[in-house]
């Protein structure tokens, strides 16, 4: 299936992919201002689920003095992320703090407050990286809490792990932050493309990946020159590639960007890396750069602050912890019409009930909406079939049948339209012109099948569990009928049986001796 | 600062059924007025009376249902059946047929079935089928083009008919009806009549009939409007009218004498109008672009066994009744390969 046989060569074409969409970029209303800071506020909210797989526990105690860049957490999975301080102060709050979530639920969390010291717990830098032993920058990565920055949090260090039988023929750095209004990655990558173009160069080695190619759109005016100059200067231009790809919707996703360079497909349910490919985001990249020759973890990132609800529209460097309404001031607050408050993009960001959360490493882009914006064309109807969701869907799915299945509540049917590669890119939902929340009905699909495939597993752990105890119980009474057996046959046994009745008669005698009335 | 919240994504989708169906009426204009031009203007008055009473209808099964009124209203979807029923009738048929097949449509062939989007067969397909067959005489009483017509119609002459049944003196229904070309076709074959004969009939145009040919040449230029504005796709209409010439073009090769031309198909009758606005009808046709290569083409297949082998001169609206009947099959085994599999 897979021309795996050929060596992989990137950078000479670019394939298509089906589907997706041409949207109004809305870039430049955020890249007009220089990058600014949130600056330090009184109080950093840090909740501890803030990636993909296990949920690090606290390491502090309430109370506790932290210094700027401390672990404050510890985990047992090996995936997993560790949090840092993000600002040296005192742990006020360990218990539950509200996480950006539509919910507005509480999750579980610590609180900081920061003294305005600059005291620093950072590690020992790693300078000659180029030649220092996978295995101690990939420690180093993990205990840098750094996850993927384009807003997936999949632990980095996982995706870095070099393997003997998988060798890695490409790194992709995706700088295609395809979502309309976010531009924190072009950010960026136009005023430290040298972090970035390290940064590769650092996973690159630690991968042992043939070649390195980063992705920018075609879209991004200056940044493709300015990437050029950096390698240029650090003389590392056989090191990586810079490509632009066409600015199509939903070109930044991983499965979308690997095809777009590669021709290849990152197989249903599979990883990257089945295909010979890692790709990790720009912003990940300028991490582990820091992380690596900095000693610095993971304590801040950049967030576009943008919409026409924000007075300035800016990207603004914030430390995790951050609350959002902090950052919505650095862009000269709201505007009148300021409807909806959404963390990440409109196509696929979520919608948070007040700004009083914290900025999380999952924050990209925080997006106020006007009533312009947001108001639907026409009220919701049924699906008329029309297809336009099949024709945009990179997924190549059937969104019209799946919405059919899942709300006739046959989920098995919609596994089977292999709902689970649905990348809720929410393209389908976008063009329907019956204005149907697709999206929102196949992450109902996907949970129902979660939760159904959890019980399934539980019923057959239990299953289990009672087949092995009646197992159990078998052998406990096949040694009980044993032990009684052998019992039984000493007593039968002469000799044994005369020392029973001799030591009988024995007491006996004894007894009256002692008691002669009786 | 407190937000209401909302699902993903945040943007408003440009399109709706209603911009949808209106392209669709935007796309009919050129045809009909095809129509008006070379059969008089007995057609609007059609036109008119089955776009009022699908509303008609429409409401009132919304009522029935317990449905809100204006948003389905708004849709637009019960005009679009009805111009395309009405465009399907002869112009002077008398209003009360007009009417009863116009209800079958809009109460059992959509409400019946759940309304909009869940209608199993097209809404027009079986209104005019129903009116076909339960008013043969009525629904089959075709005008001839105007520069063939001894007595041209005015529009009073035409409200009258339509509504009254008479005709102003001295006009008769024998002396203003004629057959259609594919009439002529059908009972020329029948009688063992070379094709070449039956076309010497100054009825026949430069392809299909006279009049006829240039109504579906509007109707194309309306299905390529659809096209340029993506409501349709290029599917339906290029598998029909392929799968049209190249089944009867080894026929017409073989046997030119007893075979009418592919041309000539697909310029008479319905083809050209179904090809474009009935069997492009997303909801009761295939869903996958394949499947919409199978289901144009089954609709081809069928009206030309029916046009050759069976009771009516044309079987377009059957055919596409028939191949609505096979959409869940078809688009069962013709689901696209998935990203990754």
């Amino acid at each position: 299936m897979l021309e795996t046989e050929q060596p992989l060569r990137v950078g000479h074409r670019l394939w298509h992919f089906h589907g997706g969409l041409k949207l109004r970029h809305w870039k430049k209303i955020s890249m007009e201002s220089p990058l600014t800071s949130a600056g330090l506020p009184d109080r950093l909210e840090l909740p501890l689920r803030q990636n993909i797989g296990e949920v690090p526990m606290v390491a502090v105690q309430p109370g506790d003095r932290v210094l700027k860049g401390q672990q404050l957490t510890r985990t047992n999975g090996s995936v997993s992320a560790h949090i840092h301080a993000p600002a040296s102060g005192v742990v006020t709050e360990i218990g539950t703090v509200r996480a950006p979530h539509p919910s507005g639920l509480e999750f579980p969390g610590l609180v900081i407050e920061p003294d305005g010291t600059d005291g620093t717990c950072y590690q020992e830098p790693i300078s000659d990286w180029l030649n220092a032993d996978p295995n101690l920058l990939l420690d180093r990565v993990f205990h840098s809490g750094i996850v993927g920055l384009g807003g997936a949090l999949f632990p980095t260090h996982a995706k870095l792990r070099r393997s003997e039988q998988r060798p890695v023929e490409v790194l992709v750095l995706n700088g295609a932050e395809c979502e309309p209004y976010i531009s924190c990655d072009e950010t960026l990558m136009r005023d430290r493309p040298r972090e970035i173009i390290r940064g590769a160069c650092i996973m690159r080695h630690m991968l042992n990946a043939r070649q390195c190619v980063i992705a920018i759109e075609d879209q991004m005016g200056v940044v493709e020159q300015v990437l050029r100059d950096a390698l240029e200067e650090l003389g590392m231009s056989d090191q990586a590639l810079v490509v632009k790809v066409p600015t199509i919707y939903p070109e930044g996703g991983e499965k979308q960007l690997i095809r777009v360079l590669t021709g290849r497909e990152v197989p249903s349910g599979g990883l990257p890396m089945d295909v010979g490919v890692v790709c990790q985001n720009v912003a990940t990249a300028a991490a582990t750069y820091r992380a690596v020759a900095l000693g610095e973890p993971l304590m801040s990132r950049i967030v576009s602050v943008t919409g026409r609800g924000v007075q300035q529209p800016c990207n603004v460097e914030a430390l995790l912890g951050t609350p959002i309404s902090r950052l919505t001031a650095a862009a000269g607050g709201y505007t009148d019409q300021a409807q909806r408050l959404i963390m990440g993009g409109p196509m696929m960001g979520l919608s948070l009930p007040d700004d009083d959360l914290p900025v999380t490493k999952a924050t990209n882009c925080v997006l106020v909406l006007t009533h312009r914006d947001v108001s639907p064309v026409a009220p919701e109807l049924p699906c008329i079939r029309c297809g336009e969701c099949a024709r945009v869907c990179p997924a190549q799915l059937q969104p019209q049948q799946l919405l059919w299945h899942i709300r006739a509540s046959e989920f098995d049917q919609a596994e089977d339209l292999s709902l689970a590669d649905c990348i809720e890119c929410g393209c389908c939902a976008f063009v329907c012109p019956s204005q149907i929340p697709l999206v929102d009905y196949y992450r109902y699909g996907k949970t129902e099948n979660r939760v159904r495939a959890a019980d399934r597993q539980r019923a057959e752990h239990s299953k289990q569990r009672l087949d092995a105890r009646n197992i159990r119980l078998e052998a406990q009474k096949k040694q009980r009928k044993e032990r009684l057996a052998r019992k039984q046959k000493a007593l039968a046994e002469d000799g044994k049986k005369s020392e029973i009745e001799a030591a009988v008669a024995r007491s006996k005698a004894r007894r009256a001796q002692r008691d002669p009335e009786a | 600062m407190k937000f209401a919240t909302a699902g993903a994504p945040h943007v408003p989708a440009p399109k709706s059924v209603h911009w949808v169906m209106l392209q669709v009426l935007l796309a009919l204009i050129p045809g009909t007025a095809a129509y008006v031009w070379f059969f008089g203007p007995g057609i609007l008055v059609q036109i008119t009376l089955a776009v009022a009473a699908a509303v008609a209808f429409e409401v009132l099964m919304l009522r029935l249902r317990r449905q809100p009124v204006s948003p389905f209203l708004n849709d637009l979807s019960a005009p679009v059946t009805a111009v395309l029923y009405a465009l399907c009738l002869p112009p002077l048929m008398p209003w009360w047929t007009v009417v009863i097949g116009m209800g079958f449509a809009i109460v059992v062939a959509k409400h019946l079935y759940g309304g909009l989007g869940f209608n199993v067969f097209n809404p027009a397909m079986v209104g005019y089928v129903v009116v076909l067959i339960a008013f043969p005489r009525e629904a089959t009483s075709w005008l001839p083009p105007e520069m063939l017509a001894e007595h041209t119609i005015s529009f009073g002459a035409a409200l009258m008919a339509i509504f009254t049944g008479e005709l102003p003196a001295p006009l008769t229904w024998d002396a203003v009806t004629q057959a259609t070309p594919l009439d002529v076709i059908r009972t020329g074959a029948t009688q063992d009549i070379m094709i070449s004969e039956i076309r010497s009939n100054p009825l026949f145009g430069d392809f299909g009939g006279k009049g006829w040919e240039w109504i579906a040449n509007f109707y194309l230029l309306g299905g390529l409007y659809l096209l340029f504005r993506r409501v349709i796709t290029w599917h339906v209409p290029v598998a029909v009218m392929g799968v049209v010439i190249v089944m009867t073009l080894p026929v017409y090769l073989f046997d030119p004498g007893t075979n009418p031309f592919p041309l000539q198909h697909i310029f008479s009758g319905g083809i050209v109008l179904g090809a474009c606005f009935v069997a492009t009808d997303p909801v009761s046709g295939a869903a996958s672009p394949l499947g919409r290569l199978v289901f144009g083409g089954g609709v081809a297949v069928f009206t030309l066994m029916i046009r050759r082998w069976g009771g009516y001169p044309d079987g377009f609206a059957f055919a596409i009744l028939m191949m609505n009947m096979a959409v869940p099959l078809i688009d069962r085994y013709t689901r696209p390969r998935v990203f990754g599999q």
